[in-house]
């Protein structure tokens, strides 16, 4: 489709590729020195045919038809790679990678099936799995320990559980979901979830650009913590964490929002002491983009492996603000079949080889994604016998088993 | 004149259908049970042979005409309107698929006639006729009673086994003659599906291979069981990524969403991303190697063992019974 | 080409079905609908028909929970005009509603003169009958279901449509039109529609209403639902034990049972 206009996408079209260069959220666009430090260092660079360096050209030539009638904008996973190495610190995959996808999707003649399923369920089922909303909270009777349910005791609470879609429904998710239960109850934290209630944050959409189904769920989920009394809000999903911190402001969210490792790490002290159990495993950590890149979560992660008695840590070559993502961000979830099409190789791949090159037993992570994709990697890499992956929080609660 | 049950015939391609085999042997029970004659409604063109096959039922009414040669849900209707003016069964079992879709409900809608889909038994309860159905794809039962007569019954595959609606006898022929209008559709010619050329989301039956299936080479035991089972082969992601199958028959999240009346799981693991696509599948029956493989918690029977033992085993079961049936 | 495509509402199955206290209905009330599958895929092929030969596409629907959504969404996606039947009872057969949908496209103008009527081939609560053959005896316009390609001929007056037939096989049918097709799938998988999009389309546009009054007809469904049940769901599989000839054979006997051979 040539002669790719653009077209009004977001419902607040207060920053648009319009009026981008002369917004003070876009005008540091200006001030790019076209030195392709980001494009050097896309997972996906040699298949990206409009790496920032050049979609920050060609909008400045006023030429931007050509980025919009490219798909190679769907092989960007939001890894903040570009971003985080940035001379300029431009604010790449948070403002204006989105704000191209979302033209992009517009002038593309069909969304790929996996991808417009996954948006369609979110919007209709506040998640992406086509799972029934009144099941999220159903993993909660597979738990120990007791889980609060807002809906069901309203009273006011110190910490706000936001639990996230994978870590309610998928049954390796579930497993992490009960370790950050039986965490929480050891610390003597006081929590609950919203049970039932609960929607997907709506980061993943937003760094998609499906702006329209990302504010539906921000406002959804601002009008329900408004319900609530609560001090802060404490959540597994990584991608959750940077809509509270990053965009949610917009939308009147002033609460104190803290993702579970970190959050944890703060606790170490009082954790330690049940950390008896000895875990005789060589852990490579694998830094999430939004933790670590994005946040700058690379110490506290490494300071919970390290107090897990047996432990003995190993660096992946790629780690911390190098980390290679595992390709799950930025809708790359839901675009498997269509990279395989394409014949790229697959991130979780790329990276599990290197993880498995540290002679490790255990890839550790942080981000729900990253799980079911790592383990997939590995089977059909054939290393299922040579490493599993395991959550920080799912380790953790390991060494406190007695 | 004695009650009267019908069972109107599905053929096609110079073929009688399972399907109404089994809509005899239910019509058989129904008949019998009611004291009443089970007669088989034939309409088509030169297609007088297939009546012979046809002796569950007491006899064969056989209307012949140029315009039927091809199932137009309306020509059909129409016949069976006018052979209900001479003739009050009580009941119409009427098969449900693809060649005959629509002309049930056309008769019932021409005629002020009570129409049940979706049946998988006909019951009595204290005289009074009752039909149980599937709504809802499978996930409500329901017991449906009807005013008027006869009551079409659009009956769903399976309720009935086939076998029990064979018979050695030859039924005797009744001829109707039928005056069709021409229709305003026409069948113009068939297109056979190119080798290869497979959509899995239209198929009924599906042999699904999985990592246990162990190599390219093995593939072709799957191909014998699906070609035996008149079904085609998918596969879960990592066959695919292999290469040993076509991207168009994957299963799974990143692939089709299938919902046949059967999903055979050859040494696939279960895992969600998987069973994502297949789980409303009519029947699943799954093969692994490992007892507590996840795929066993949807699958409502399993064998726990080797693929690759398994599928030569069971296409000699199915060889051997088939030899006991004489109809393809 | 002037089309009119009928929707439905059906009952959401991702949600567990409960039933009613009277024991015969569902309870909808924690229950959601949506949109009929085949319906939607009757839209995308009416949306399709009109890119390429002009036209116009109005989407019919009773009125029902979550109908408005589905209008909006197929005004977005480039439907000209939506028509919501009002103040049809609860709960109405698909009978009823085909009775009280004909008699719209007959009255209404601008639907009067349709050239093609679609709807989805067959919905999962269709019990007393389908909705394509059911209108195509109430508009008196002859009927195809179960089709996955619709060429039609302005000129001619002839669409050749293609039908589904077991196991891949298809058929090639001419049909004069005017004419009723209950679409099995559209050429293309249903077009996606940002929010966004159907935000703003719910904000500029309208969703026309026609009152029911007077088109009902209660009883003509013939039928009476005395009961219905879930089935019992088994938490995990009847493993066929024994050596893996005795498990095949008892396999075989299962698939037998069910018509599968």
């Amino acid at each position: 489709m040539g002669g790719a206009t653009l077209t009004v996408g977001s419902s607040s079209p207060e920053v648009s590729l319009e009026n981008i260069l002369h917004h003070p959220k876009g005008r540091d666009l200006l001030t790019c020195i076209q030195c392709g430090l980001c494009a050097g260092t896309c997972p996906y660079g040699e298949v990206m045919a409009y790496p920032p360096r050049r979609i920050i050209a060609m909008l400045r030539a006023g030429m931007m038809e050509r980025v919009l009638a490219s798909e190679s904008l769907l092989a960007c996973v939001a890894c903040y790679s570009c971003m985080a190495k940035c001379p300029r610190n431009i604010q790449l995959t948070e403002v204006l990678l989105p704000l191209v996808k979302e033209q992009v999707f517009l002038n593309l003649s069909q969304l790929p099936a996996e991808l417009h399923k996954a948006l369609d369920n979110t919007l209709r089922y506040g998640n992406p799995m086509a799972e029934s909303p009144r099941k999220r909270a159903a993993w909660i009777k597979t738990v120990d320990v007791p889980v609060r349910i807002l809906a069901e005791d309203p009273r006011p609470v110190d910490v706000l559980w936001f639990v996230e879609c994978q870590n309610s429904y998928h049954p390796r998710g579930q497993d992490i979901s009960r370790a950050t239960a039986k965490l929480f109850h050891v610390l003597g934290i006081d929590f609950a979830i919203l049970g039932n209630e609960e929607k997907c944050a709506g980061e993943c959409a937003r760094l998609l650009g499906v702006t329209g189904l990302f504010e539906t769920l921000m406002d959804y989920n601002m009008a329900i913590f408004s319900k609530y009394h609560f001090k802060r809000i404490v959540t597994s999903g990584a991608h959750a964490y940077d809509a509270f911190t990053h965009q949610y402001a917009a939308a009147g969210f002033t609460y104190a929002a803290e993702h579970t490792t970190p959050f944890f790490a703060a606790y170490l002290e009082q954790l330690k002491p049940h950390l008896t159990h000895k875990l005789p495993y060589a852990v490579t950590y694998h830094d999430s983009c939004c933790l670590g890149r994005h946040n700058g979560f690379y110490e506290q992660p490494r300071s919970l492996l390290r107090a897990i008695p047996g432990v003995k840590l190993l660096e992946m070559p790629h780690n911390r603000i190098n980390a290679i993502c595992c390709g799950g961000g930025g809708g790359g979830m839901w675009l498997d079949t269509y990279y395989k099409a394409k014949g790229y190789e697959r991130l979780s791949e790329r990276r599990v080889k290197e993880a498995v090159a540290t002679g490790a037993d255990v890839i550790a992570v942080s981000c729900p994604y990253e799980i079911s994709r790592f383990e997939d990697a590995l089977k059909v890499l054939g290393y299922e016998k040579k490493m599993i992956v395991r959550d920080v929080v799912e380790l953790l609660s390991e060494a406190m088993e007695v | 004149m004695s009650a009267e049950y019908w069972v109107v015939v599905e053929h096609w391609k110079g073929q009688v259908s399972q399907i109404t085999y089994e809509a005899l042997a239910l019509g058989r029970e129904v008949a019998d049970q009611l004291g009443a004659s089970l007669c088989a409604v034939l309409l088509g063109h030169n297609a007088r042979e297939l009546a012979a096959t046809l002796g569950k039922a007491d006899s064969v009414v056989y209307a012949d005409d140029p315009l039927l040669s091809e199932v137009v849900a309306e020509t059909y209707a129409e016949a069976l309107v006018q052979l209900l003016k001479e003739r009050k069964p009580k009941g119409i079992i009427f098969p449900l698929t693809n060649i005959t879709l629509g002309a049930g409900t056309l008769l019932g809608a021409r005629l002020n006639l009570p129409v049940v889909n979706f049946c998988t038994d006909i019951q009595f309860a204290n005289e009074a006729v009752e039909a149980r159905c599937v709504l809802y794809g499978g996930k409500i039962e329901s017991r449906v009673a009807a005013e008027g007569e006869p009551i079409i019954f659009g009956l769903w595959p399976g309720a009935r086994p086939a076998e029990k609606g064979l018979s050695d006898r030859r039924p005797p022929i009744e001829e109707f003659a039928v005056n069709l209008p021409a229709p305003a559709i026409h069948l113009k010619k068939f297109i056979e599906p190119e080798a290869g050329d497979v959509d899995i989301t239209q198929q009924e039956i599906l042999v699904a291979v999985g990592r246990g299936i162990q190599s390219q080479e093995n593939l072709h035991l799957a191909e014998t069981l699906a070609k035996q089972l008149r079904g085609a082969v998918c596969a879960s992601r990592p066959v695919i990524d292999q290469g040993w199958l076509p991207l168009s028959r994957q299963v799974g999240k990143s692939g089709a969403t299938v919902k046949p009346k059967l999903y055979l799981a050859l040494g696939i693991s279960g895992a969600p991303e998987h069973t994502e696509g297949m789980k409303a599948s009519a029947l699943i029956v799954a093969v692994n190697t490992d007892r507590s493989a996840p795929i066993f918690n949807i699958a409502q029977y399993g064998i726990v063992a080797d693929v690759l033992e398994v599928l030569p085993a069971l296409s000699e079961a199915i060889e051997s019974r088939k030899g006991v049936s004489s109809h393809a | 080409m002037n089309i009119v495509v009928v929707l439905r509402m059906v009952p959401d199955v991702v949600e567990e079905l409960e039933i009613a206290p009277d024991g015969k209905s569902l309870d909808l009330e924690f229950g959601r609908m949506v949109l009929s599958e085949s319906d939607d895929h009757a839209l995308e092929q009416a949306l399709l028909i009109k890119e390429r030969m002009g036209g116009t596409v109005t989407a019919v629907a009773l009125e029902a929970p979550e109908v408005d959504e589905v209008l909006f969404s197929a005004l977005a996606k480039g439907a000209d005009r939506t028509l919501k039947i009002t103040g049809p009872k609860e709960g109405v057969t698909t009978r009823e509603a085909a009775h009280i949908i004909a008699q719209v496209i007959a009255s209404e103008p601008g639907l009067r003169g349709a050239d093609l009527v679609l709807t989805g081939t067959q919905a999962i609560n269709d019990l007393d009958g389908l909705m394509a053959p059911l209108l195509s005896q109430e508009l008196s316009l002859p009927f195809l279901g179960i089709v996955t390609g619709l060429l039609p001929d302005f000129a001619t007056r002839i669409a050749s449509a293609t039908k589904e037939y077991p196991r891949g096989v298809r058929a090639e049918f001419e049909v004069a039109l005017p004419a009723v097709f209950g679409i099995q799938a559209a050429e293309k998988p249903p077009r996606y529609v940002p929010v966004a999009k159907v935000r703003a389309v719910m904000k500029s546009q309208k969703i026309d209403c026609v009152p029911s009054a007077g088109m009902e007809e209660p009883g003509l469904s013939l039928l009476q639902v005395l009961e219905i049940t879930k089935p019992e769901p088994s938490a995990h599989s009847e493993i066929l034990e024994g050596s893996v000839q005795q498990a095949a054979c008892a396999l075989c006997g299962i698939l037998a049972e069910r018509g599968l051979l």
